[in-house]
């Protein structure tokens, strides 16, 4: 799950990670409030759209201003805008609220994240003399400028792992144990929160030789929200694809594509391995999505309504293996759920496993015009994309 | 012989007494899996599917000199229960629960190496020779006998690959789903040199998804220590980036992690790497007739 901005940075405020001063706003009003009586009268300020997506500068989203007025005009400007960045698609993200902050003196830019490191399985902490520049851009040309450090959990941040970033930015003696502290609060931030990634670009000095993250960047590890009610609550539906959203409230995992071919599929893998197959027989997939486990009637009829949503679907390949729960039983749930959701596509059905014979013969009798049996994945794949086409 | 386990393997289940625990007992008790016992705190004393349940895992391993324990705890306590079996000896945990959060798996696989417990999952079908134990989720009755490893991160691909290599005429010898986290533990490093040196297998099946670089550092170990014949399956070629593909751990991220890099490094390690899981079966019917 991904946050604001503007809710990341009151995440820092709360871990004392030193951040700019500044609100949210969702409408002018509250943004000359924010302007006026938290940053000052006589500015400068910066307004910065919030949307979860990177990019937004260069988008036209983040503008430093000196101006009272102007952050008023820009904040109207903003509102309702659909910013279009490298990160949010082609059809780009509306914004719904932004961010006054405090314009502050920048003596120095650079970058400071820490995510999980998979192949050591500890987390990572990442900083470079390369801030605002996207991190995977420096790790494409200048892999040298980015200095990485893990932090094993059971000893939790040391000095030493703060000297050997603060030494590796060629920081002056005099501002390590400044850079430490800050290094030292965001990780226990990390560790607090169960996030999956925290992004600092650009952490900023100041001529007064303060470090102050300008921006923030935080996603947090779905499968601990549960102990996070309080961040299980940031959670903006509106940022989230409607779509993938509606699939989670009943157990199905949704990803739209740009195919013309619907999968319905049981387990992650098999549903990938279907995506490649129709690509691979000449056909373009139009989603991924794993019915899970039980593959009932009802998650069956959702998942063909999700599917359908999507005008592009021209055929749709079921692909079930069926183990613990039998084929029979699935073929059963398919036709159930062609009562429940009306489908005017053929729908490839390819059933193995326990009890696959019977399934076969259950849809075979069942007289369903649109339902075509396949016998295997190759079979499916081909005919899902023959009837697309 | 197999590798992981065999016959003879003494299994005790944690989350013994639950749905999911007591569904899955049963199927591996039927497939002839030696379950010799299970934990559920607070029920210790009782029996269940005819066997003993313990409050502690130590209890049930003194009492029951299990070696292997299956875990179906849900995922808030999946960490402590990981521990628990490492702290009493336990010298493999196959962990079938999903969702469990990755800070407690870091913590708890940095523990289970420290005293020395190989773990298999979280989120994954778990383990299984072929016709003598099963531990885990998977349909038995699609394991036959035969000389063919697998190592899947994926459940549902793993069960259509080994139904590929029986309608080819050929067995599984051990299968063994890795789970798709973004923390897991053997992976293919470790269980590919047991196949090497195992016997009874002739053959690798290698199935890996998107995200991480697991499949990488396999390609490179295959290249300097494999001598038998690995076909290879990367789920998600059309996953498009940035998207987690149902596994938390499958995600293309900052550009790595890609189908089509996993696939060059594979074979460029000689690898049979195949662009559909619908070729599994064929290829490794093709490349062991030579």
């Amino acid at each position: 799950m991904n946050i604001h901005e503007y809710q990341a940075k009151e995440l820092f405020v709360k871990y004392k990670v030193p951040t700019t001063i500044g609100g949210v706003a969702n409408n002018t009003e509250e943004a000359l409030k924010v302007a006026k009586e938290v940053i000052g009268e006589n500015g400068p300020w910066v307004v910065k759209a919030q949307i979860h997506a990177g990019g937004r500068g260069k988008a036209g989203g983040v503008k430093f201003l000196t101006d009272i007025k102007k952050v008023e005009s820009f904040t109207q400007d903003l509102l309702g805008k659909t910013l279009v960045t490298h990160q949010t698609g082609p059809e780009g993200k509306v914004v719904k609220k932004v961010y006054v902050q405090e314009g502050i003196d920048i003596e120095k830019e650079f970058y400071l994240g820490i995510v999980l490191d998979r192949q050591n399985e500890m987390p990572v902490m990442m900083a470079s003399t390369e801030g605002g520049v996207e991190i995977e851009e420096v790790a494409e040309a200048t892999p040298e400028k980015i200095i990485k450090i893990n932090i094993d959990p059971a000893i939790g941040f040391q000095g030493f792992h703060g000297r050997e970033l603060a030494f590796g930015l060629g920081l002056p003696k005099s501002d390590i144990n400044t850079f430490i502290k800050f290094a030292s609060a965001l990780y226990t931030m990390y560790m607090d929160l169960d996030t999956e990634m925290i992004e600092i670009n650009p952490l900023v000095q100041t001529p007064d030789n303060r470090f102050v993250a300008l921006d923030a960047k935080v996603g947090f590890d779905d499968n601990a929200l549960y102990r996070h009610k309080d961040i299980e609550a940031l959670r903006d539906l509106g940022e989230e694809e409607p779509t993938e959203t509606e699939a989670a409230e009943y157990g199905l995992s949704y990803i739209k594509l740009d195919g013309s071919v619907g999968c319905m599929v049981n387990g992650a893998g098999l549903a990938m391995g279907t995506m490649d197959t129709i690509n691979y027989v000449g056909g373009t997939p139009a989603n991924f999505l794993d019915v899970g486990g039980s593959a009932s009637a009802q998650t069956v009829a959702k998942g063909f309504e999700i599917i359908l949503k999507d005008k592009n679907v021209k055929s749709i390949f079921v692909n079930i293996f069926g183990g613990i729960v039998r084929c029979d039983r699935v073929a059963n749930g398919i036709i159930e759920a062609t009562k429940i959701t009306k489908i005017n596509v053929p729908v490839i059905v390819r059933l193995d496993g326990t009890n696959a014979k019977e399934a076969a013969e259950i849809l075979n009798n069942a007289g369903i015009s649109n339902i075509i049996t396949a016998t295997d994945l190759a079979d499916g794949a081909k005919k899902a994309v023959a009837h697309a086409k | 012989m197999s590798i992981l386990v065999n016959k003879n393997t003494k299994i005790i289940v944690q989350g013994f007494t639950g749905k999911e625990g007591t569904f899955h007992a049963e199927q591996c008790l039927d497939y002839g899996s030696k379950i010799v016992g299970g934990v559920t705190p607070g029920k210790g004393g009782q029996t269940h599917l005819n066997l003993p349940v313990f409050n502690t895992v130590k209890e049930a391993v003194t009492k029951t000199e299990a070696t292997v324990s299956m875990i179906f705890v849900p995922p808030a306590f999946v960490g402590d229960a990981v521990m628990e079996a490492a702290d009493a000896g336990i010298s493999l945990a196959v962990i079938i629960t999903e969702g469990a959060p990755v800070v407690d798996m870091m913590k708890a696989k940095a523990y289970a190496t420290k005293k020395g417990m190989d773990t298999i999952g979280p989120n994954c079908p778990g383990v299984i020779t072929s016709e003598e134990c099963k531990i885990g989720i998977m349909p038995g009755m699609v394991f036959k006998k035969g000389n063919i490893g697998l190592i899947s991160k994926s459940g549902t691909l793993t069960y259509e690959a080994a139904n590929q290599v029986v309608q080819n005429g050929l067995g599984i010898s051990t299968a063994v789903g890795i789970g798709g986290d973004p923390i897991i533990g053997l992976s293919y490093k470790q269980l590919l040199p047991m196949f090497e040196a195992d016997k009874d297998t002739t053959a690798i099946v290698l199935i890996g998804e998107i995200g991480g670089d697991l499949e990488i550092q396999a390609a490179e170990y295959i290249k300097e220590n494999i001598t038998k014949p690995v076909v290879a399956f990367i789920a998600g070629q059309t996953a498009p980036a940035g998207k987690r593909m149902g596994h938390a751990g499958a995600i293309v991220s900052g550009g790595s992690g890609t189908a089509k890099e996993k696939m060059e490094a594979l074979t460029k390690a000689g690898v049979h790497v195949v662009v559909s899981p619908a070729e599994i079966g064929e290829t490794l019917s093709k490349v062991l007739k030579g």
